[in-house]
């Protein structure tokens, strides 16, 4: 099995690299269509920002490649905020693969914004997923149609979705320890 | 609920994890990876690694270790020490860190705290401040490592923490320095009168000596985490029983 991690521009792109390679699966870092249509699945890190994913994506013409695959995709984090309409952040056009739009925390509801820190999810399509992850996250969705996972950071919002395809969660499972890596042996198993 | 953060911090020298006395005669105090594995597996939810030995070596050196701990661990990491540039910032970042925190460099081009959070997102971008209570003010500090260089800033510490706000910093640590490695608790009355113009998460440190301390800091201060290093290396505190003792006060603690 191969994956493919969609390089959508910004630093840091290896933590998802280790992760998968600490599981024992190989997965390569690209951006060329070529490369990544062989691959049995897709990762969109997240990393940046939604108007510069977007950008990125748009320069490499992989806009339409991602949208119109059948692979697996997960998206993490802002990777999973462009599969959406809309995001306030930079006034970003998404991918508008599940309705909805993405918004930023405020600074009344909650202690500090960004979120930063560990935060419970509960996953109702298999409990077992239900733990404490890793979040560093301004902008969120509230809710959504394909809102499998919810958490609450001041108000309750998706922390993670599935439609089809596309699986996305808010958090960093490379980055949240046994929760974490439980979560994407998850993804793997169902590819 | 966010849980709040318990963050230990290892001085690190030419890859190993070092305990100086008076800035100077740094004592190994182990492996970097082994300290890294063990406090991993013990718990802590984010390492800092401060790479005090960052402006005397080449940057090759900080790159490989920043790259074995991202292929060890599986909780974040930041990376603070030595970062005076977008390069500097984007090799660590590329080789697996998740956070780079910046101090005396920010103090001397505030500029570089807008230039990094613009090219990484402020989630990456933390701000260390060491702050010292003296004539009825708090003051910032910098240059703290060597006490040959270390230099009165004159800014108001309240003042340059809206200031690193305003610049996109995503994150502050605040080091009150009357507190460091004296293991009498933390600085509450500092700490809850810096919190009243944060809205980023604050991190607090120096003064950690017993269970207690951290406690004290969790509850009576709206701290996002407790960062401390002597006593963990040291051993004094292991992380899962202090996680334990936390969550037996009813403080929101990660299992």
């Amino acid at each position: 099995m191969k994956i493919g991690i969609v390089d959508c521009g910004g630093a840091n792109l290896n933590s998802i690299y280790y992760s998968f390679k600490r599981l024992n699966i190989d997965s390569f870092i690209s951006n060329s269509i070529d490369e990544l249509s062989q691959m049995d699945a897709l990762v969109l890190p997240g990393v940046g920002s939604a108007g510069k994913v977007m950008e990125t994506l748009s320069k490499k013409n992989l806009i339409n490649f991602i949208k119109e695959t059948n692979k697996p995709v997960l998206g993490i984090c802002i990777g999973m905020q462009i599969l959406f309409d809309y995001s306030e952040e930079d006034n970003t056009e998404c991918l508008g693969l599940i309705k909805g739009t993405i918004t930023k925390f405020n600074k009344k509801d909650v202690i500090a914004v960004p979120q930063m820190g560990w935060n419970k999810v509960e996953c109702k399509l298999d409990n077992t997923l239900d733990g404490y992850y890793y979040f560093a996250n301004s902008y969120f969705n509230k809710d959504s149609d394909y809102t499998v996972g919810y958490t609450s950071y001041g108000n309750q919002f998706s922390s993670i979705i599935k439609k089809d395809n596309l699986l996305g969660c808010q958090f960093h499972p490379e980055k949240s320890s046994t929760a974490g890596e439980m979560f994407l042996k998850n993804f793997i198993n169902s590819i | 609920m966010l849980t709040k953060r318990i963050i230990p911090c290892l001085d690190v020298k030419n890859g190993y994890v070092v305990k100086g006395v008076k800035f100077r005669n740094h004592e190994i105090v182990g492996s970097i990876l082994d300290l890294a594995s063990k406090y991993n597996e013990d718990g802590a939810d984010e390492l800092v690694f401060y790479d005090i030995g960052a402006s005397t070596y080449d940057g090759m050196v900080s790159k490989e270790w920043v790259k074995q701990i991202a292929e060890l661990i599986n909780i974040p990491f930041c990376v603070a020490g030595g970062i005076k540039n977008l390069k500097d910032a984007k090799d660590i970042l590329n080789n697996g860190a998740d956070k780079i925190s910046i101090n005396s460099p920010a103090l001397a081009n505030p500029n570089l705290i807008h230039e990094l959070a613009n090219e990484f997102g402020s989630q990456c971008v933390v701000v260390g401040i060491d702050s010292k209570y003296i004539d009825n003010k708090y003051i910032v500090y910098s240059n703290t490592g060597d006490e040959k260089t270390i230099k009165n800033t004159q800014i108001e510490t309240k003042a340059w923490i809206d200031q690193v706000q305003n610049l996109g910093a995503g994150e502050i640590v605040l080091n009150c320095m009357n507190k460091d490695g004296v293991r009498d608790g933390y600085d509450i009355t500092q700490l809850n009168t810096m919190l009243k113009n944060c809205d980023v998460p604050l991190i607090a440190s120096g003064g950690a000596g017993t269970k207690d301390h951290f406690k004290d800091v969790l509850t009576k201060t709206e701290s996002s985490g407790a960062l401390a290093a002597s006593v963990f290396h040291k051993d004094l505190i292991k992380i899962n029983e202090l996680k334990d003792f936390l969550r037996k006060k009813s403080i929101n603690i990660r299992y």
